[in-house]
């Protein structure tokens, strides 16, 4: 995009921005909004770069679990999604299953995972995972069945073993597919991670805003959940530009 | 006739459908013999291309016998090279890398491929086009490219599903007349092409033989030699010989008898 373009797509949300910051300022000096309410910008802008907080830590443990839950969300999502289109009796077998599995309340199962697990990072990212698992599943299971009758006649005219019609043919092509589930596993990942620290935990971004709730240290917990979603739009970009380097040819799939 | 590459008795086709059996293809008993340019013409849905299906063992035929190569298919076997009506290159992949598929997948060499694989991109004009990702060509050379990747392995037997049906009408000619210069073109022992189009003039214009389809089910109503001399040239569209043939497979297709057509 020319610089000129992206100044004119993007203006009216900077403008709209910055309008909403003046009347948060504004309202907070003008109705005498006490802190633990409702801080104004700057005091939560001095939180954000406060040392105090040592937000490099909690950052650092946050992204772990982010990034742990969506690449367990990933690849265990990928491995049912192409089991279930190998064969229908595993499809048969595993979808109800997984049906179940995803309409249960994923917080609900948290303590749960506390007991079988143990404290730690691990059980969060588990957390994480479930939440962001099953879009990967349905997407690499629909993009393997997408395919032309004569593309995989063209392979069985090859004679080629299933395996491989699967790893050359209909996973390639599948890809556009996975690539865009991903993107919302990104989004879950990151809320699983939040929700996994509510429960329990002793470090990350989700357990400095539970803290706040007893500290009443509200601008701490705004600049915490700034921090989350910074975290959680570079794992976005990440992928769109992963999915964009690795599949150039899906543009336009979403 | 010679060897006989292709052999079809009394090949017959039921498939069931949700309002019960449907007979696509009943009573096709054919041969075709080695180096021989057969086409098989039909209106949509006479089962023309599922017969190509059944020769080249995709589906099955409930009656009859298929051999091929002197072999009985029950599966799709080695030495045949298929054409689709869309070109289906892996978009991910090269030109020259699409072109290689075929030995991927059958678990030959692709690596001592590439020579051959060079060499058949030249020959059918895309030389400059190895490394270029399939969106970056045209139909025609995709279809061409396409073609290269069906003579990768040098099967004896080729088969075509309507190649050029995709293409607008200036192409189609000219991938025609391509065609019939590569077939010329490779080495070795020509190649037997079993050829499915629902063009006549197309039919007339490749084949030494036209065998045409009726539907309902689909069934041999006649099988036309084209004594036409090769190597066949864009003049002899013009000619009175092609005409009086393309006439014969009309009517055929038809039913329609002398003097009833208006032209």
């Amino acid at each position: 995009m020319r610089p000129g373009a992206i100044v004119s797509q993007y203006w009216p949300t900077v403008a709209l921005f910055a309008l909403l910051l003046g009347l948060w300022e504004l309202a907070v000096t003008v109705f005498e909004i006490r802190a633990y309410l409702l801080p104004p910008p700057a005091l939560v802008w001095d939180a954000l770069w406060n040392a105090d907080f040592s937000w490099g830590p909690h950052l650092w443990i946050t992204s772990l679990e982010i990034a742990g839950a969506f690449f367990m969300a990933a690849i265990v999502g990928v491995m049912l999604g192409v089991a279930i289109a190998w064969s229908p009796l595993i499809a048969n077998a595993l979808m109800p299953f997984l049906v179940f599995v995803n309409t249960l309340p994923k917080v609900a199962v948290a303590p749960l995972l506390l007991i079988w697990i143990g404290y730690g990072i691990l059980p969060t990212m588990v957390m994480g995972a479930l939440i962001g698992f099953f879009p990967v599943v349905i997407n690499t299971a629909v993009g393997l069945s997408q395919i032309e009758t004569d593309m995989l006649d063209l392979g069985r005219v090859f004679s080629a073993p299933k395996w491989k019609i699967f790893l050359k043919i209909r996973i390639p092509n599948a890809l556009p597919y996975i690539l865009s589930s991903l993107k919302i596993t990104a989004t879950a990942a990151v809320v699983g991670a939040i929700v996994g620290e509510f429960v329990a935990s002793q470090a990350g971004l989700g357990y400095v805003i539970a803290n706040t709730q007893s500290s009443m240290n509200t601008a701490v917990a705004f600049a915490s959940l700034i921090w989350i979603s910074a975290v959680g739009l570079a794992l976005y970009g990440l992928v769109v530009l992963v999915a964009r380097l690795w599949a150039p040819w899906a543009e336009g799939v979403e | 006739m010679p060897d006989s590459l292709i052999d079809l008795q009394q090949v017959g086709m039921t498939y069931v459908a949700a309002s019960g059996p449907v007979e696509a293809l009943a009573d096709i008993s054919l041969r075709v013999g080695a180096g021989e340019f057969v086409s098989l013409v039909g209106p949509s849905g006479c089962g023309k291309s599922t017969l190509l299906r059944i020769v080249a063992g995709l589906r099955p035929a409930t009656k009859g016998v298929v051999n091929v190569t002197g072999r009985k298919v029950t599966r799709p076997i080695p030495d045949i090279g298929m054409v689709f009506q869309q070109p289906i290159l892996l978009k991910w992949r090269s030109i020259l890398q699409n072109v290689l598929l075929p030995a991927e997948l059958a678990g030959r060499d692709a690596n001592g491929l590439r020579k051959r694989a060079l060499q058949l991109l030249d020959m059918a004009g895309l030389g400059g086009f190895a490394e270029k990702l399939p969106r970056e060509l045209s139909g025609g050379m995709q279809q061409r490219a396409a073609l290269c990747r069906a003579l990768l392995l040098d099967p004896p037997l080729l088969l075509m599903d309507e190649p050029f049906g995709a293409l607008d009408a200036m192409t189609r000619d000219d991938m025609a007349l391509e065609l019939l210069r590569i077939w010329g073109e490779t080495a070795g022992a020509r190649k037997t092409v079993l050829f499915v189009t629902h063009s006549i003039a197309e039919a007339v214009f490749l084949s030494d033989r036209v065998v045409v389809i009726t539907p309902r089910p689909g069934r041999i109503a006649a099988d036309i030699a084209i004594d036409l001399p090769r190597p066949r040239t864009v003049e002899l569209r013009a000619s009175e010989a092609f005409g009086r043939l393309s006439l014969d497979v009309f009517r055929t297709l038809t039913g329609r008898t002398e003097g009833s057509v208006a032209v």
